[in-house]
C-alpha cells in the first residue's frame, strides 16, 4: 500500500487560516491502514483545527467527512454537492487523491493533509517500512524477492557494497543492508549462482526517469 | 605478454612486476597548483596516480581535469569514476574525453553514499553502479560500441580497475563479489585499506583457490597512519574498515612525536609481508593529505626505483 504520515498540525493551519469553511477529507484506502489519512485521523486534524481557531477568537467551521477512494472519480463526485458548503479542502489522502479532487473541483482550494512517503507494508503495530519504488520492470524473480532498487541506498544491482557491516546499511545502522538480505535469501534457496552473474544496466525507461506513465488495459476499455 | 591497453601499469603488470599506485585528491577550490604539486612529489616513486573522484561524497575540483592536468604533466594517471553522480550519458562522454587526452586507466566505483558527504541534500544518481560502469568501459574498449550499441571509430583503450573492500561484512560474499567484478571486465583490483594483515590472507587465499589471481591483478590498499586519533576514527566511523586493536595499541605504545614515523614503520613493514602473499601483483599507497611520504615509504620497501617498460 501507498505509505503516509500526518503532515506536523503547524503546517495544515498555516495553509487553512485564510478560510472560514474547511471540510477534511479523509480517505479509507491506504492511508486509512497506515493511520495517517482516514476518517480517525480526519477527525484528530478536524478538532485541532477547530481548537486552534477557536482559541485565536475566529469562527471557523471545520467538518470531516471520509471518502471510499479519493483515487476513483466515482467516489470523488460524492463531494460535488456537499462541497458547495465550504471554500477549502484539506485533502487526507495520498498525493493521487490530492490532486484527483484538485482536477474534480477546480475553483476549490485542495490542500493536502499528509506527506506521502513510499509503498510499503506493515512492518509492525505503528511501524511502516518501503518494499517497492513502482520501477516498471519487476526484478524480484532473480533477487530472492527482495527488491534492491527499494532496499539499497545506492540503489545498486551488483551489491552489496563495501560499507554495510552486520547485515546493516553504512548510510544508517537502523537500515537493513538490502544486499546481504538478498545473499541470504539466495543462499537459503540455493541459487547463489545467481550472486555472481553480472546484472547489465538496468532500463529505467519504466521508472520515473520515463516521464509520468500510464497503464492502460484494453479489455477494460471496451 | 600481451596487454589489451596502452596503459604504463597494464605493461608493468605484464612484465611480472611489482606495480605502485598512489593517489592525489583534488582540492576542495579552483586553485591549479595542488593537483600538480601533489603529482610531482609521486611522479619518481609510482607508476600511476589515482585521481579521487569527489571522495567521500565531498565535492573537488573533477577527477578528469585533475587527470588531464597529470597527464600533460607527462605522469599516468588513474581516473576515479564514481557513480553516484553521473547517468551512463554523462560517465561515457567522460570517458570519450579521457581517452582523447590519452588517459588509459579507469577506477570503477560506486561511490559513497552522497549523505555523508557536503551536500546531504543531494539527489543521488546511481543509474548504474560500480559492476556496470565496468561492463560499460569493456564494451566501449572491446566491442567500440556504447552502451546504446552505437558504433565508434575511435574507442577508448582503457585499462579497467575496480575497488575491492576484503573486509566489509559479510566475509564470504567478498570473493565472490570480486568473481563477478572480473566476470564483468575488472583487470586490476585496488583493495580496501589493509590493516587486518590475517584477514586479508584470508580473503587472497579465496581468491587463489577460486584462480581469480589470474584473471586480475590485486594491488594491495594502504594508508599510513599519522597519529592515534586517525586510527580510532577509521576503526570506528569509516564504513567497511577493518583496524585491529593491535594497531591502535603500537601507536599508542610510543611518543606523541615518533607515533607518525610508526605509522610508516607499520606500512612498510606491511608491504614486506604483503611481497610474500600469493596473488598480490603490487601495491596502492593511499597517503591520504600525507602524499609527500610516499616517495620515503616506496624507498624503504625496496620498491624503488620503479621499473621502466
Amino acid at each position: 500500500m501507498i505509505i503516509a504520515k500526518p503532515k506536523p498540525i503547524e503546517e495544515i493551519i498555516e495553509t487553512t487560516k485564510e478560510f472560514k469553511k474547511i471540510l477534511v477529507a479523509g480517505c479509507d484506502g491506504c492511508v486509512t491502514v497506515c493511520e495517517a489519512g482516514g476518517m480517525k485521523e480526519a477527525q484528530i486534524v478536524g478538532s485541532a483545527l477547530r481548537i486552534y481557531f477557536k482559541q485565536q477568537g475566529m469562527d471557523v467551521k471545520v467538518d470531516e467527512i471520509s471518502l471510499t477512494r479519493q483515487c476513483d472519480r466515482p467516489y470523488v463526485a460524492q463531494l460535488e454537492e456537499k462541497l458547495k458548503d465550504y471554500d477549502a479542502v484539506v485533502s487526507m489522502a495520498c498525493g493521487a487523491g490530492v490532486q484527483f479532487l484538485a482536477e474534480a473541483f477546480k475553483d476549490k482550494p485542495i490542500l493536502p493533509g499528509v506527506n506521502t512517503c513510499f509503498i510499503g507494508v506493515t512492518e509492525a503495530k505503528g511501524e511502516w517500512t518501503e518494499r517497492c519504488q513502482a520501477c516498471g520492470e519487476c526484478i524480484l524473480a532473480t533477487t530472492g524477492g527482495i527488491c534492491p532498487i527499494a532496499r539499497c541506498s545506492k540503489r545498486m544491482s551488483n551489491g552489496p557494497c563495501g560499507g554495510s557491516a552486520n547485515g546493516k546499511c553504512e548510510v544508517n545502522k537502523e537500515i537493513a543492508c538490502g544486499w546481504h538480505l538478498i545473499y541470504e535469501r539466495l543462499k537459503e534457496l540455493g541459487q547463489l549462482d545467481r550472486f555472481e552473474r553480472p546484472t547489465s544496466p538496468k532500463n529505467w525507461n519504466t521508472s520515473r526517469d520515463g516521464g509520468p506513465r500510464k497503464v492502460v488495459k484494453e479489455v477494460s476499455q471496451l | 605478454m600481451t596487454t589489451t591497453t596502452p596503459s604504463k601499469l597494464e605493461r608493468i603488470l605484464a612484465a611480472g612486476h611489482f606495480a605502485v599506485t598512489s593517489e592525489c585528491g583534488p582540492p576542495r577550490s579552483a586553485d591549479p597548483e595542488v593537483v600538480a604539486h601533489k603529482a610531482q612529489m609521486l611522479a619518481d616513486f609510482v607508476d600511476a596516480i589515482n585521481v579521487t573522484d569527489n571522495q567521500t561524497a565531498v565535492v573537488r575540483q573533477c577527477s578528469l581535469a585533475s587527470c588531464i592536468r597529470i597527464k600533460q604533466l607527462g605522469l599516468e594517471p588513474v581516473l576515479q569514476m564514481v557513480t553516484r553522480d553521473r547517468n551512463r550519458i554523462a560517465l561515457q562522454s567522460d570517458l570519450l574525453g579521457a581517452a582523447s587526452f590519452g588517459i588509459h586507466n579507469v577506477l570503477c566505483l560506486t561511490g559513497d553514499h552522497q549523505s555523508f558527504g557536503d551536500h546531504p541534500n543531494a539527489a543521488n544518481v546511481f543509474d548504474l553502479d560500480s559492476t556496470q560502469l565496468i561492463q560499460t568501459v569493456k564494451m566501449m574498449r572491446d566491442e567500440c560500441k556504447l552502451l546504446s550499441g552505437f558504433e565508434m571509430k575511435d574507442c577508448p583503450k582503457m585499462f579497467i580497475g575496480a575497488a575491492e573492500n576484503p573486509f566489509a561484512d559479510p566475509f564470504e560474499i567478498r570473493v565472490s563479489r570480486l568473481a563477478k567484478k572480473v566476470a564483468a571486465g575488472a583487470q586490476f583490483i585496488q583493495t580496501q585499506c589493509i590493516y587486518n594483515m590475517e584477514k586479508f590472507k584470508k580473503w587472497m587465499q579465496g581468491v587463489v583457490d577460486r584462480g581469480l589471481d589470474g584473471k586480475v591483478a590485486v594491488l594491495a590498499g594502504l594508508t599510513p597512519m599519522k597519529s592515534v586519533g586517525m586510527a580510532k576514527y577509521m576503526k570506528s566511523r569509516v564504513p567497511g574498515m577493518d583496524v585491529p586493536d593491535d594497531i591502535i595499541k603500537r601507536l599508542a605504545g610510543v611518543p606523541k612525536d615518533k607515533v607518525a614515523e610508526e605509522g610508516i614503520k607499520i606500512c612498510v613493514e606491511q608491504i614486506q609481508e604483503l611481497k610474500e602473499v600469493k596473488g598480490v601483483r603490487g601495491f596502492h599507497i593511499m597517503a591520504i593529505e600525507w602524499e609527500e611520504k610516499v616517495p620515503e615509504i616506496v624507498k624503504a620497501a625496496g620498491l624503488y626505483p620503479r621499473p621502466q617498460v
